[in-house]
């Protein structure tokens, strides 16, 4: 079997290189065009009645007005008569018609009688769930009662971190067409290959006749995998309205109600200390909700896995909310949150610098020696040492300043993925993926891979993906494409130029394919440039298009890919403690994530995550009204979101060395967004003097926790 | 004092506009548009009676200047500019985000100002010169903005981008060599999920050759 691996790093045309994003001029020029983009011949439009209640039951439903309607081409009720509605937001029934606005008039017509039953909307305080709160995990490590009762420093606190939505900007939906006995959905997927076998699965048409198109996607952030409800729905309306495509995408208040959140988790923690500062106890008493099937327990104690003696009991909390969906990192940010403030608030207690107390804890943890180097390198980046004072020790006038450290664990091996490189007679190459680019970049590695291992320039490279018409690969999810379709690129690419080697060695004086190599637009002898051919001239010898198809295996990959990221990030604040708003002056990340392909675009997806955690820790979260049962901001003016003025200085530090580059590939989507809201929490901590238990960290809170009446709400 | 409709989405140099006092300008000069195209004489409602210039509520044939054109389209009097463009006349450069005046996806100038489009009714942009992402970046290739934001990869899915790429051009507009403070104030109208904020303050930046500070 070949040998694959990755060119030396000095050795390397297009791969590690700072190449901008292929499809940056057709996107920042609005050319780019997504599914909700598509507008083709005789389209039609959906709408959607949601039910208005958190819990109710449905009496009986009237759709004959909306029937009725001018434009109305189809309507589909969804949710009958003695259906029990469990959140707001639920789709009761969907509407087709020649307009928008004659759909939602329709919708508009539809009768619902209901019966309205009582709720639980609210997560932040356990005794008011009664029943609805479950037993979900328990765990019992060493002998906690022991190192509770000889811990020389112990420290409690109450954490909290609530339901975010995902918010993505192309909101969920497609264009669907299904005609005769073909369907075509024109999505917003996070996975391009599977995306047809689910929708088959829901409307009982095999996957075959599923074409799936998708060229651009506005966000997923993990809540895209499926094809959902609304694709299920959409599809029966195009078929009932005579074969008319039609376009349905979620309006941003149902958005922001069913299409996804990240669990809140609520923590009491107890860390118990030696006198030399060394973590020996962890307990925790935590519950979640992401909705109604309630909310799992976070990998906690995060990172610090290792602390001898650990008591954890969980439950879990089932709301009258939307359900959750996996969100880049699931629980880590959370778990990183949990920990670290508890971490941090030891240190407060021991009198001792955060700094210190995280470093002579590291070896806690799986990778001591990468947080040890990675916390040195940030603490010198933030001039840690010159700018650190004892919590509430730092304020010139009302201006109080702090600093606070926050750290991230990640796997981000390669998923399994195919991809086909074939070679033209007339020199083209196409390479052919049903991978989707998230914005992450992954056209752009894709061919700088590509063209590096065929010694051509990028623009020799003809990408094809988007469509489940080409090689299944996999979802995009949990940092896996970028190690998946670059180790696919990889073999696919090195396959065919061995094809095309064997095909020319008789032309180079029987020449080994093995002695042969292609470097700079020419195929040639090893150690002797001269004897060679150009690439153009080289493929003209091909009789027909040579193929090769790369396969990574992700029980196998070869070398190429691996997982096991390591981060930390440190933040710099100011909180004005008149106002109680907090802004933050810098943040500096300094991550692993072994071979970088591409650093320009692996350093936008730390920058990017970076901002998610400041509109985590300052501003953004889910606020359900505990009477109506109804989410008070499923909007973009009160779901708040960090707008450019309000991010301060981002310093990113990528590990770019000959230790990590040999490690291969790891995906980076997820790393950098999982310790900033500790950071900044901490950070918060460090300024005031006091934590503030729950994030965002709004003014209301940090005046609340100044005046002694810090709590978890 | 200028009308809000003059004073435009952006107060330029005059310093930090914050989202929510930004937002009070915005839609203020949306209101004040509906009642100029109103007052306008013969502002194409068919079936309008003398006097009553009432529009609709049906669909009406109306005629919109966008990028130089102009397009003929059948519109009901509640539709959006922006639904107007993304669909009928296939312009979907501009993005429906949160349809509500927040976010900036759907930025588009009219009369050389920056709006969201959202929040202003097709029939109220008629005799108006709409300019969409699409008519600004033109030489898509040669496009100084285009080509910074890809430099400094100011986009990730791109769903904002667009949006950005207007408010930045009305900002250089406005303020040619906009120092710091004036670009991250200028980019305050527009909300990016992604994050992408700190390439699109370089981007713009360097656009500016280098701005005042």
């Amino acid at each position: 079997m070949a040998e694959y691996n990755w060119p030396a790093m000095a050795e390397r045309s297009w791969i590690g290189k700072r190449i901008s994003r292929l499809d940056g001029p057709q996107k920042s020029g609005g050319r780019a065009k997504y599914g909700s983009d598509m507008n083709p011949a005789e389209l039609l439009h959906g709408a959607i009645l949601v039910s208005p209640y958190a819990h109710a039951k449905i009496n009986s439903i009237d759709t004959s007005a909306a029937k009725a309607s001018p434009g109305v081409t189809a309507v589909i009720t969804i949710e009958g008569a003695g259906k029990e509605i469990q959140w707001e937001g639920t789709i009761i029934a969907a509407v087709a018609a020649e307009t928008e606005v004659q759909a939602r008039d329709a919708v508009r017509k539809i009768k619902v009688d209901w019966q309205v039953l009582p709720h639980l909307v609210q997560d932040d305080d356990l005794s008011k769930a009664g029943s609805r709160a479950k037993p979900a995990g328990e765990k019992i490590q060493g002998d906690p009662d022991a190192a509770k009762a000889a811990a020389a420093f112990r420290v409690s606190g109450e954490y909290g971190i609530p339901v975010l939505t995902h918010c993505c900007l192309e909101p969920h939906g497609q264009v669907i067409q299904w005609k005769g006995d073909e369907i075509v959905s024109w999505c917003s997927t996070q996975s391009v290959s599977n995306y047809a076998g689910d929708l088959g699965g829901q409307i009982e048409v095999p996957a075959t006749a599923i074409k799936v198109h998708q060229d651009h996607i506005g966000g997923g952030f993990g809540s895209k995998f499926q094809s959902d409800q609304w694709g299920a729905f959409c599809a029966q309306l195009s078929k009932q309205s005579g074969g008319r495509p039609v376009k349905f995408f979620l309006d941003r208040n149902v958005e922001l109600m069913i299409a996804g959140n990240r669990p809140s988790h609520y923590a009491k923690i107890t860390l118990g200390a030696d006198k030399e500062g060394k973590i020996t106890l962890w307990e925790s008493d935590s519950w979640s909700t992401g909705g109604f099937t309630g909310g799992n327990i976070p990998p906690i104690p995060y990172v610090f896995t290792k602390i001898a003696n650990q008591r954890l009991s969980h439950n879990a909390v089932s709301t009258n909310n939307g359900p959750q969906r996996a969100w880049r990192a699931p629980n880590h940010p959370q778990a990183s949150y949990l920990t670290c403030a508890a971490i941090d608030d030891l240190a407060a207690k021991m009198g001792k610098d955060p700094m210190e107390v995280f470093l002579a804890n590291f070896d806690l943890t799986a990778r001591g020696d990468a947080y040890t180097r990675q916390l040195k390198k940030a603490a010198k980046l933030i001039d840690w040492e010159a700018n650190w004072k004892g919590r509430g020790k730092n304020r010139q006038g009302h201006i109080a300043h702090g600093l606070g450290i926050g750290v991230a664990t990640w796997g981000g091996a390669g998923h399994d993925s195919r991809a086909t490189a074939r070679i033209h007679p007339d020199g083209t190459v196409e390479l052919e993926c049903g991978t989707q680019d998230l914005g992450t970049g992954t056209r752009t590695i894709m061919v700088q891979v590509a063209a590096d291992t065929l010694g051509l320039p990028m623009d020799a490279i003809r990408l094809k993906i988007g469509q489940n018409a080409y090689p299944p690969s996999g979802a995009s999810g949990g940092s896996t494409t970028a190690g998946g379709v670059s180790s696919s690129t990889r073999i696919a690419t090195t396959d065919a130029l061995n094809l095309l080697f064997e095909q020319l060695s008789s032309s180079l004086d029987n020449t080994p394919a093995a002695n042969l190599e292609a470097k700079n637009g020419r195929i040639q002898v090893k150690g002797n440039p001269s004897k060679g051919m150009t690439w153009r001239e080289a493929c003209r010898k091909l009789a027909s298009p040579i193929e090769a198809l790369g396969h990574n295996n992700p029980r196998n990959p070869r070398g190429l890919n691996t997982g096991g990221a390591a981060g930390v990030q440190v933040a710099k604040v100011s909180v004005d403690t008149e106002t109680g708003v907090v802004t933050l002056d810098k943040i500096v990340a300094v991550q692993d994530c072994g071979l970088i392909l591409n650093p320009k675009t692996a350093e936008s997806q730390v920058y990017g995550a970076m901002i998610m955690s400041v509109c985590g820790a300052l501003y953004e979260e889910r606020i359900v009204d505990e009477l109506s049962g109804r989410m008070l901001n499923a909007d973009m003016e009160f779901y708040k979101l960090a707008g450019a003025p309000d991010i301060g200085e981002m310093v990113v530090e990528m590990e770019i060395d000959p230790e990590n580059d040999a490690r291969g590939v790891i995906g980076l989507g997820e790393p950098p967004v999982i310790s900033g809201i500790a950071a900044i929490g901490n950070a918060v901590a460090n300024a005031i003097g006091v934590r503030v238990p729950m994030v965002p960290l709004t003014p209301r809170r940090v005046l609340d926790a100044m005046n002694g009446n810090g709590r978890i709400s | 004092m200028s009308s809000p409709k003059e004073q435009g989405k952006h107060k330029g140099s005059k310093g930090e506009v914050s989202r929510r006092g930004f937002l009070e300008v915005t839609s203020a000069g949306g209101a004040a548009a509906a009642t100029v195209a109103l007052d306008r004489p013969a502002a194409a409602q068919t079936g309008a009676q003398a006097g009553a210039r009432i529009a609709g509520p049906g669909p009406v044939a109306i005629t919109l200047n966008v990028n130089g054109k102009m397009l003929k389209v059948n519109v009901e009097p509640r539709e959006t500019l922006l639904d107007t463009l993304r669909g009928p006349l296939d312009h979907t450069g501009a993005k429906r985000v949160c349809d509500r005046g927040t976010c900036g996806a759907c930025t588009v100038m009219m009369d050389g100002k920056s709006v969201y489009s959202c929040t202003v009714l097709a029939i109220d942009a008629q005799g108006s010169k709409i300019e969409t992402v699409e008519g600004l970046t033109a030489d898509l290739k040669n496009d100084a903005l285009v080509k910074a934001f890809v430099e400094h990869d100011a986009q990730q899915c791109g769903y904002c981008t667009p949006g950005f790429m207007v408010a930045a051009k009305m900002l250089l507009k406005e303020t040619p060599k906009p120092t710091y403070a004036e670009v991250k104030a200028g980019l305050s109208g527009n909300l990016c999920r992604c994050g992408t904020y700190v390439g699109l303050r370089g981007a713009v930046l360097e656009a500016a050759q280098g701005g005042r500070a």
